[in-house]
């Protein structure tokens, strides 16, 4: 049996230590007719290497796209470092820091991405992080209903240019607790929420308006006037964005007059490979007022008995394991390992290389969609400004594009049409500093051919 | 230097790494061309840059390097975490989840082009329903307590389904998990405890009293939080399914019945796994976790999605992503894509090198090394929590002769363990047992290293008797001493700002 160390004469020693026969007497508690025989459907073992020939053999069978699909998940150069120090094994299999002293790398480790992912926001303290984006856009939810007491509604507004998925999340955590989500129309020719729309709640009592940057088309919205107007009507506002673009982009602690109250997004884009889904990190952040409403770990600074600097998890009280049934949320974990690898991207990038990344995948974006759109058939949908994202209109239905594009190694965006039916045959699509001329030239050519093939026939 | 020599022990310590930024310094191998940011509205951009740390790429590799080393985990020391299954993780898993075509690989890339990945994900599905004794079984959700969410969820939208609305509360036993009350409270239903009998089993004539047609289920451990097997779990299920309710298993101790018992096989309705605990995949410092979970046919039409399906096509198969339109009743879903993708892999792997045989065995190996250790530090004079039961993979003792003897706490022997070069088991926790020390060492612990623990129990015993204090000042030996966490709290250093 691999992993197991036990030689027969071990074996011996420990029955005889503990007083029984066989292994099988450790057993005698269970009622004989809830044993289980054998378990047929799992397969003979294999070893590492007849393993090891089978996922060759799979990964091969699935092979590597030219990738240009954004989506909430984004292609970025990961430094060697990252996952060769992250995959250490006094980080990868070490536990959660309860004992904290013999934690502490992992414990300063957590305190300097606190650090950095305040400083990115523009807010006041981070947590140690959540599951992913759409589950911490849940508890960035359920955070907003617990901080504003004034509000009894528990009414959030969601526009529809917030990630259609993140929504249904949010509903499925969320939506067992009487909380009502009115969801918010985007102008059809800039692809932004218009601050208009959100004169139909002028006066109302909502507890919170949720403002993706860029949303989910790419699109930037007017932040400021749609903070503006949260603020005046007395809701909190929750701010959804990309943690690249904040190298870039106005910080949601600087939105509107004085910032918004929750920041939450998918930390993926920060050293995580898109591996499929996951796993990723959700980040959150939020002001010190609001602090004790915040779920997940958070970790401080303090002493020891020697008045040496030493880090700890703190403010627990929050949590499920001394709260119980009134905790903030059921969470139990964060994502430690990629919060481990997130806070060494960024320290390798630091604030000059986040800033090229976010620009030169702006720019990257910038002439796919120019190269792109010289082809027929082929034209940007939206107006406004974007960043390192865009919907194109196609003359074609875009699945079938998209499997033809597949079949030539190219990945070349997501299908919007069953998400926004109403845009028609739509492409989001998305070029990062990963991405070069050649690249993009390949997907303009090959989309061209798929194109002219389609008339053709 | 990248230590600062505290003045009062002479001790060093770890610098945060902004304390080693100087301006202008980067890693710039890593850094691409300067593009200029074109069409973006000035008012939009951000006036300031962020604070992050300027070093050198060596700079950035040496501390985090040097903070790794300040840790324990389970490659380096004997983890004996209650709870927690801290076994080995396998190298090969890692490595090969991380193979360069699944790690490239984007979520929302056409499936015909990921019938590999679908593949080892479908055979996952499969095996965990096989060796839990379920029908379905859906990966997506991120964590223990995400699954723990979608279960009861899944039992709140059944009876939704029959129209049966009176059903609000959850039946959760008194040693039960934190994540259980939080859950059932996240879920919108209501809690009601009942208590353990003197022998660890759930009290049957409390469980009696308790349901009614406003039973929605009851959330267990089997074996339990206390370390034992229900013995009288088919009773229980009789009592909660006989007055509507449903059962719902948490799989937090999966490690200890695995081949032995299958959940669906003692009456559960719906079953969370941890596949970081049971499944060898990383604590990675505290996440990502993966807790699938598996439904018998009841809950089958509410299982979160997606979810892997398999249809004929040709010779073979081809494997698709089942999502709302196929699960029309699914209680929707729990992350932005499928989960976690990486873990699945990585627990998948895992099972292929265990196979049947393995995976029967776990069981057996686990128990052996807990009733050991529980016999031979009962031998040495430590106080079992259930004496006169068959420890599960775990055991519990309770130091509450010590605390009230010798004035020292499970906290102060934990302390002192860490001095010895062990992880500490888990503390306080069961509630329910005073000063407990609930200690669980998995199956591919040698069984030197179960006596170097036990010797050290012994050692730290005498040393409770002789010199007390130092347990109550330990650990001695790590790169801090004791934590202030009274000060943590009260004066909140949460985030680094450079002197004023």
């Amino acid at each position: 049996m691999p992993f197991n160390p036990h030689t027969p004469a071990d074996e011996r020693a420990m029955l005889d230590a503990i007083g029984v026969r066989s292994i099988d007497d450790l057993f005698d508690e269970i009622p004989a007719s809830l044993r289980v025989k054998a378990l047929d459907g799992v397969p003979e073992r294999l070893s590492e290497m007849e393993v090891s020939r089978i996922m060759h053999e799979r990964a091969a069978r699935d092979g590597l796209a030219l990738n240009f699909i954004g989506a909430g998940a984004y292609e970025h150069h990961i430094p060697a470092a990252v996952w060769a120090i992250t995959t250490r094994g006094e980080f990868y299999s070490a536990y959660t820091p309860y004992q904290a002293e013999a934690s502490q790398g992992t414990l300063q480790m957590i305190y300097e991405y606190q650090s950095m992912m305040a400083s990115l926001t523009g807010m006041e303290v981070s947590n140690a992080s959540l599951y992913d984006g759409a589950s911490a856009l849940a508890e960035a939810c359920l955070m907003a209903v617990r901080a504003h007491r004034r509000s009894k509604s528990a009414r959030i507004l969601l526009p529809a240019t917030v990630n259609p998925t993140y929504r249904r999340v949010v509903r499925s955590i969320a939506g067992m607790q009487n909380f009502t989500f009115e969801e918010l129309p985007y102008d059809p020719d800039g692809g932004h929420t218009l601050p208009e729309a959100l004169g139909a709640y002028d006066g109302q009592d909502v507890t919170a308006l949720v403002i993706q940057q860029p949303n989910f088309f790419g699109a930037l919205e007017e932040v400021d006037e749609l903070t503006r107007w949260a603020r005046r009507n007395g809701a909190l506002v929750i701010a959804l964005v990309n943690p690249t673009s904040l190298a870039l982009l106005k910080p949601p602690g600087s939105w509107g007059d004085n910032g918004v109250d929750i920041v939450c997004g998918e930390g993926q884009p920060l050293g995580v490979p898109l591996s499929s889904g996951g796993p990723y990190f959700g980040f959150m952040a939020t002001r010190m007022e609001h602090v004790r409403q915040m779920p997940g770990r958070i970790v401080g600074r303090t002493v020891d008995l020697d008045g040496k600097q030493g880090f700890t998890l703190t403010l627990q009280a929050r949590e499920q394991h001394i709260r119980r049934g009134k905790a903030t949320s059921n969470i139990c974990t964060n994502q430690g390992l990629l919060m481990t690898a997130a806070t060494i991207y960024l320290t390798l990038l630091g604030p000059v290389g986040l800033e090229r990344v976010a620009a030169a995948s702006h720019a990257r974006t910038q002439e796919l969609v120019a190269k792109l759109t010289q082809v027929k058939g082929v034209r940007q949908r939206f107006d406004r400004p974007y960043f390192h994202e865009c919907v194109l209109a196609i003359d074609r239905p875009a699945g079938e594009v998209l499997e033809e594009l597949a079949a030539r190694g190219i990945a070349g965006g997501l299908d919007l049409s069953g998400a926004y039916p109403e845009l028609g045959e739509t492409l989001l699509v998305c070029a990062t500093e990963t991405k070069n001329g050649q690249d993009i030239e390949r997907y303009a050519a090959e989309l061209s051919r798929v194109v002219a093939a389609a008339r053709a026939a | 230097m990248s230590t600062t020599t505290n003045p009062s022990t002479g001790a060093n310590r770890e610098k945060v790494i902004f304390e080693h930024s100087r301006h202008g310094r980067t890693a710039s191998a890593q850094i691409p061309a300067a593009t200029k940011p074109a069409g973006i509205p000035s008012h939009l951009l951000r006036a300031e840059r962020p604070v992050l740390p300027e070093v050198s790429e060596l700079q950035a590799v040496r501390h985090f390097t040097r903070l790794s080393q300040l840790n324990f985990s389970i490659d380096t020391h004997f983890y004996p975490l209650g709870s927690c299954t801290m076994k080995y993780n396998p190298k090969a898993c890692n490595s090969l989840a991380m193979l360069p075509e699944f790690i490239a690989r984007h979520p929302l890339a056409p499936e015909s082009h990921g019938q590999g990945f679908l593949e080892c994900m479908y055979e996952l599905q499969q095996m965990l329903e096989a060796v839990t004794g379920m029908v379905g079984v859906s990966l997506t959700p991120m964590a223990g307590a995400q699954g723990e969410l979608a279960g009861v969820a899944m039992i709140m939208a059944y009876h939704r389904a029959r129209n049966d609305l009176a059903r609000d509360e959850i039946i959760v036993p008194q040693a039960a998990h934190g994540t259980n009350p939080a859950t059932a409270t996240m879920c919108g239903c209501k809690l009601r405890e009942i208590p353990c009998g003197p022998d660890g089993d759930v009290d049957v004539e409390a469980l009696r009293k308790a349901v009614g047609p406003q039973t929605a289920g009851i959330m267990l451990t089997n074996p339990s939080t206390l370390g034992v097997f229900e013995r009288r779990i088919v009773e229980v299920a009789k009592i909660v399914h006989e007055s509507g309710g449903l059962l719902y298993y948490d799989g937090a101790n999966l490690n200890a019945i695995l081949g032995k018992v299958r959940p669906g096989d003692m009456g559960f309705d719906v079953i969370h796994m941890n596949l970081h605990k049971t499944f060898s995949t990383p604590h990675g410092g505290g996440g990502p976790g993966s807790g699938a979970v598996g439904v018998n046919k009841r809950l089958l039409p509410f299982l979160p999605v997606p979810v892997v399906g398999r249809e004929k096509s040709g010779d073979g198969a081809r494997y698709r992503w089942l999502t709302e339109k196929d699960v029309p009743q699914s209680i929707g879903r729990l992350s932005g894509f499928m989960g976690n993708a990486g873990v699945l892999l990585r627990a998948y792997i895992y099972m292929r090198m265990l196979g049947r045989d393995g995976m029967q065995r776990v069981a057996e190996y686990a128990a052996l090394n807990a009733n050991y250790m529980m016999a031979r530090l009962r031998g040495a004079g430590f106080e079992a929590a259930y004496p006169e039961r068959r420890a599960s993979h775990e055991f519990i003792l309770t130091l509450r002769r010590q605390a009230k003897e010798l004035g020292v706490t499970a906290m102060d022997f934990a302390k002192r363990l860490l001095d010895y070069g062990f992880h500490a088991p888990t503390t306080y926790f069961p509630l329910l047992v005073p000063e407990c020390l609930l200690i669980e060492p998995t199956e591919t612990e040698a069984l030197e290293e179960l006596d170097g623990f036990i010797d050290a129990m012994i050692a730290i015993q005498q040393e409770a008797q002789s010199e007390p204090e130092k347990l109550r000042t330990a650990p001695h030996t790590l790169p801090v001493r004791r934590l202030d966490d009274v000060r943590a709290a009260k004066q909140l250093d949460l985030v680094w700002r450079p002197a004023a």
